[in-house]
């Protein structure tokens, strides 16, 4: 279940990185690109029910760690969108994906592949909930920060949201993303339920995952 | 308009409390929300407000954030019926 591909960084040639990986046996695999940030562990366990739901029809599976995020021993500071994007095409290649599954703002980093983007978020949108959350939070403890002041800070000497450190070249790619490549969209009301990703504790639904597999797998054989 | 309003709503927060339809469909304006509830930490309040913009369809500024508009659910239907108004 557990593999590693290989990522080169400028810091270290030699280095790889982690993904959860099964195989379906065919022709078919899946890159599952995971949403970034705070949203990537809310729907962490989502996508992990998903991958192994797929593994079980028959259709391969792969859910990379973005560089920086999960168990990634690369400084989160260190990445750009662009390193992602990289990444995530390296990771489609060495694990032979057909396939491409970006989720939230996945959709932002996915590679060229045919595929689908669920609930896919622009990175102003990302941006505007984490920015909005620090100042929330700022707040709460008698200081006064305010969204705009923030964003100017950050793209000048990058920022800490939600504890993930973002360097200035994330935040001021982040600002003007938006998903690369076509897809064909899954919305939540294609899958049921609440979306996961805004609940205030992580939490799951074998429902969705369900659902989720069982559109892939039915795209698949059309 | 105004059901429609307190419906979207409702299913928002149930969205991001994890809650039923028919759960929140009990909530009336004396239902506590913030302070009543601790897991809802300052991530989940910027999750909800940013969904009220997305669907609700206007925005909110950061100096329009209080306790007050937060502490019952009455108090947060008034607050978007009012933006829905201005």
């Amino acid at each position: 279940m557990i593999a590693t591909w290989p990522c080169p960084s400028s810091h270290n040639p030699e280095a790889s990185e982690y993904a959860l990986a099964v195989p379906g046996g065919g022709s078919k695999v899946v890159l599952i690109v995971p949403p970034l940030f705070d949203e990537g562990n809310k729907l962490r366990r989502l996508l992990a029910e998903t991958l192994r739901l797929l593994g079980a029809a028959g259709i391969g599976a792969v859910l990379p760690d973005l560089p920086g995020t999960n168990e990634s021993v690369v400084q989160l500071d260190t990445q750009t969108l662009a390193e992602w994007h990289a990444a995530m095409a390296r990771a489609a290649k060495h694990f032979s994906a057909t396939h491409v599954l970006a989720v939230r703002g996945g959709a932002l980093v996915s590679p060229a592949l045919p595929g689908w983007h669920y609930a896919p978020a622009s990175g102003a949108a990302i941006l505007r909930q984490m920015l909005r959350a620090r100042v929330i939070a700022a707040r709460e403890a008698g200081r006064t920060e305010d969204r705009e002041g923030l964003m100017a800070e950050a793209l000048d000497h990058g920022i800490v949201l939600q504890g993930y450190p973002l360097s200035s070249v994330m935040m001021t790619e982040l600002a003007e993303a938006v998903p690369i490549h076509p897809a064909t969209p899954i919305s939540q009301s294609d899958i049921g339920g609440g979306s996961l990703w805004l609940r205030a504790e992580p939490d799951f639904d074998p429902q969705q995952a369900q659902a989720l597999a069982a559109r892939i797998a039915t795209d698949l054989q059309l | 308009m105004t059901s429609n309003l307190d419906h979207d709503l409702k299913q928002i927060l149930a969205d991001v409390l994890g809650l039923s339809s028919e759960q929140v469909a009990a909530f009336d304006a004396d239902t506590g929300l913030f302070g009543h509830l601790p897991e809802l930490d300052s991530m989940s309040v910027a999750g909800l407000l940013t969904e009220m913009e997305d669907r609700l369809g206007f925005i909110i500024d950061d100096d329009e954030v209080d306790g007050e508009m937060l502490e019952t659910y009455g108090a947060l239907l008034a607050f978007a019926r009012a933006k829905l108004d201005a």
